[in-house]
């Protein structure tokens, strides 16, 4: 069977990959993909912790299940947001959204 | 590790969901990433597989790829006008890079000691009482039964129903157009 530590090596290079989306993307929607792929990350992270460590429990994959549920929400209301700026602003680039900035 | 089947479709995996997400990230088009994301997502499901979670397998396969990465692809195409013409970064990109680097280094930091001998022969000990070829699956109706008793999460799971219904009708109040 394939070792834990190889999970968290995938887990842990997709979660940098999504940081360095979130934090260099100019667009809010590549923003929001980065943000997935993070979830995805700690989703990986949860499931193998589960099989490896504590497979006669249910609790790992319900954990999953509800970061399923979250991401699905935030997804929503991040594209809803998104799509509400660009037709007030006519943009989707993040740092033209500046309105609140002091 | 020798390699056997298993060993090759989790490289075959993750390979799919980081160059996937490798290509979200670089990508300058961005429908194309929208594309790479799914296939990102389709390697994570294929891992789930291979951990053993069929049923989170499904659920990512039909509500990431089936209906968040569709989503996005609606998002994109309304909102293509200006599409093209932009820069992929922003000015604080090298910063980003660095960021992200450092993180993946102190992730890399904090799991290294699951791979010395000691920890290993812990896990694999683990796992030779429970190879993967007689794992009790969880099944969809044990997962059905843990959402809907008492004695599992009934409560969590009318809490996350519930900031579900809140956040998609949050989510048509915020896009709508206004009826001025």
């Amino acid at each position: 069977m394939v070792p834990l530590w190889m999970y968290l090596f995938v887990s842990a290079a997709l979660f940098s990959i999504g940081i360095f989306g979130v934090l260099s993307r100019r667009n809010a929607i590549a923003v929001i993909m980065s943000i997935e792929l993070m979830l995805n990350a700690a989703n990986i992270n949860l499931v193998a912790f589960w099989r490896y460590l504590n497979p006669a429990e249910i609790n790992g994959q319900v954990f999953a299940a509800f970061v399923f549920a979250v991401a699905a929400a935030e997804a929503a209301v991040g594209l809803a947001l998104i799509l509400s700026i660009y037709r007030n602003r006519q943009t989707v680039i993040v740092e033209d959204v500046n309105i609140l900035k002091w | 590790m020798e390699l056997t089947w298993e060993s090759l479709a989790f490289l075959i995996f993750s390979v799919l969901s980081l160059g996937g997400g490798l290509a979200v990230v670089t990508l300058r088009n961005l429908f194309h990433s929208a594309l790479m994301l799914m296939l990102s997502l389709f390697g994570t499901a294929g891992l789930f597989v291979l951990l053993v979670a069929p049923f989170l397998a499904a659920v990512q396969v039909l509500v990431y790829i089936g209906a968040i990465a569709i989503l996005i692809l609606f998002a994109i195409m309304l909102t293509r006008t200006i599409m093209g013409v932009q820069t992929t970064y922003n000015s604080q990109w090298i910063g980003s890079a660095i960021a992200a680097l450092l993180v993946f280094g102190l992730l890399l930091l904090t799991f290294t000691p699951l791979g010395d001998d000691v920890f290993d022969e812990q896990l694999s000990a683990n796992l030779e009482e429970d190879p993967v070829d007689d794992v009790d699956y969880v099944t969809v109706e044990e997962i059905g039964i843990a959402f809907s008793t008492r004695a599992g999460f009934v409560l969590p799971f009318e809490i996350v129903s519930l900031l579900l219904t809140a956040a998609l009708i949050g989510a048509i109040v915020v896009a709508r157009e206004d009826e001025a």
